[in-house]
């Protein structure tokens, strides 16, 4: 299986994760200030900065875009609920 | 709103005036709800509040901007007839799609369909929520700052301010008057049929507390709504609750720098706060030990309060103030106890969106209590980088040097210093 990890900066800790995870499914766990309202793409609570490999994660949907555009997130910017880690090395803290 | 609840029946209403001229072609169409004893479930409001509505007339049409409470949408109706027609109305700003602001937005739209509606992006969701059917139908322009209405020889430009106090919250700026409409923003509950700063009673008292009940939470974001109100040359407030501020406008808003601002200047260090409660004495030693840790890392400054000794009010300044909290609680019927809560409770009065927090405390056999507190700690937004203390009974000598390395750690997340560390998913599950 390929290896992927997902680091959260506000707490300082790296994530061995299996390919296709949500980083909301991590970022409780981890104690991240990362967190949620609806988890299903809707309200924008959980809008999270990439720092670094965002072409590691999944294509944002319709819904994610809209969403995103409404909450005038920036462009290194995805819903936490939605978007799927898939490979490599991804970094990332709350938006 | 709890409006028809909260209302005395001995209140009279105030005589139904017309609308009131600000500058010419810009009205007060607003009105006001003297009855009022409860807002938003947050505050009293012990003389009433007003809704304040605008009315801007440009050569090319009218721009309405914002209407009021369902319940007084006769008055605002009357008020607007009195100096435009329906389809003279070009525009619909809305600053904030709160009830208070919005109930009178779906009729004034099915007398003006020919009107824009103008708002920041963030209103899109609830106005779709709000307007249901009609929402398609709706011919609606989200803007973002620095956007323009032409009005006719008048512009309207606005400015977006989210999460004062909504998602949705922006302010309009009348270019050529110098007129700001900032809706909820430097707001006061207090009705005074006068209007005008300059003329009605004392209102610094309701101002201040406006902001410390609805504003307060959000004062990061205050604070970014100055930035971008303070370069424009002003000659007029018109907030969307009580008087209108035309007499020093930016006295209002030098109030408004202090009221969001650090209570005093902050210092070289970063800062933990440690609160606890303890029955039998074991978790107040876990405090002091963390305590001691933490205050061995250079860059922290540590305090510990036990909350049996104070009134929790003004921890809630404390806490405002300081990068990060360390709460401790015993487990006591399976719960943690109540004064813990009872703070936790209060904190949604401030900011606490990525402050630094931990739990820990002592416990005879089930120990719930810190899980329950770092639960209600992460919906506040913070940040929990260290797992809870937990320690059964009263600490041995080993469980004290664990909790002194527990306070070693969360000094090093403050300062930036915590070693990265790598974990496997599945050893997550145990956290
Ligand atoms: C001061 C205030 C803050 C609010 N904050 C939130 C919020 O953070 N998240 C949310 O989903 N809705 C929020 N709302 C929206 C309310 O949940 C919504 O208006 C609801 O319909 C009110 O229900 P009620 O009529 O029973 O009071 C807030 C409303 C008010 C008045
Ligand atoms: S939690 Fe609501 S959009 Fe992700
Ligand atoms: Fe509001
Ligand atoms: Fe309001």
């Amino acid at each position: 299986m390929e290896k992927a990890t997902l680091t959260f900066t506000d707490v300082a800790i790296t994530v061995n994760v299996p390919p296709g995870s949500r980083i909301i499914e991590m970022s409780e766990k981890v104690g991240s200030g990362i967190t949620y309202g609806c988890r299903e793409g809707e309200c924008g609570t959980c809008v999270t900065h990439i720092l670094e490999g965002s072409e590691h994660l999944s294509d944002p949907s319709a819904l994610e875009l809209r969403v995103l555009s409404e909450n005038m997130a920036g462009k290194d910017d995805r819903l936490a609920c939605q978007c799927r880690v898939l490979s490599g090395a991804v970094k990332v803290r709350p938006g | 709103m709890t409006a028809a609840a909260a209302r005395p029946a001995s209140v009279p209403p105030l005589p139904s005036g017309g609308p009131v001229e600000i500058v010419p072609g810009v009205h007060w169409i607003g009105a006001f709800d003297p009855g009022l004893r409860s807002f938003d479930t947050l505050m009293k409001t012990a003389n009433g509040t007003s809704y304040n509505a605008y009315a801007v007339r440009g050569s090319a049409g009218v721009a309405v901007i914002d209407t009021v409470h369902a319940d007084h949408a006769e008055a605002f109706f009357a008020r607007l007839e009195a100096v435009a027609r329906y389809d003279e109305i070009t525009q619909i700003v809305l600053n904030h799609l709160e009830p208070d602001h919005s109930g009178a937005l779906p009729e004034l739209l099915r007398r003006a369909p020919q009107a824009e509606i103008r708002l920041s992006p963030r209103g899109l969701p609830i106005l779709r929520a709000l307007l249901r059917d009609a929402f398609e139908a709706a011919r609606i322009l989200p803007v973002t700052t620095g956007a323009e209405a032409d009005l006719g020889g008048r512009r309207l430009r606005f400015l977006t301010t989210p999460n004062v106090h909504w998602p949705d919250t922006q302010c309009s700026y009348l270019v050529e008057e110098g007129i700001l409409f900032t809706c909820d923003l430097l707001g006061s509950h207090y009705c005074d049929e006068r209007l005008f700063d300059d003329r009605v009673g004392d209102f610094r008292f309701a101002m201040d507390h406006y902001f410390d009940r609805l504003m307060r939470p959000f004062r990061s974001f205050v604070t970014q709504a100055l930035d971008l109100i303070e370069p424009l040359e002003l000659s007029v407030i018109a907030p969307s609750h009580g008087p209108v501020l035309r007499t020093d406008p930016r006295g209002y808003l030098g109030r408004y720098r202090r009221l969001a601002g650090p209570r005093s200047a902050p210092g070289p260090d970063r800062t933990l706060a440690i609160l606890y409660i303890s029955a039998h004495g074991a978790t107040a030693r876990l405090a002091q030990a963390i305590r001691d840790g933490a205050a061995g890392e250079p860059g922290v400054r540590v305090s510990l309060f036990d909350l049996e000794g104070g009134e929790l009010h003004p921890f809630l300044d404390l806490i405002e103030e300081v990068d990060g909290i360390a709460l401790g609680t015993p487990t006591i019927n399976g719960d943690a106890v109540r004064a813990i809560w009872e703070l936790l409770a209060m904190l949604v009065d401030i900011e606490t969106r990525g402050k630094l927090g931990a739990a820990f405390g002592s416990y005879g056999w089930s120990g719930e209590a810190v899980r329950q507190v770092e639960a209600r700690l992460q919906g506040l937004k913070m940040r929990l980088p260290e797992p809870g203390l937990k320690v059964k009974l009263n600490p041995a000598e080993e469980d004290l040097e664990e909790a002194r390395a527990f306070g070693r750690r969360l000094a090093a997340h403050l300062t930036g210093r915590a070693p990265p560390r790598e974990v496997d998913l599945a050893d997550l599950a145990s956290r």
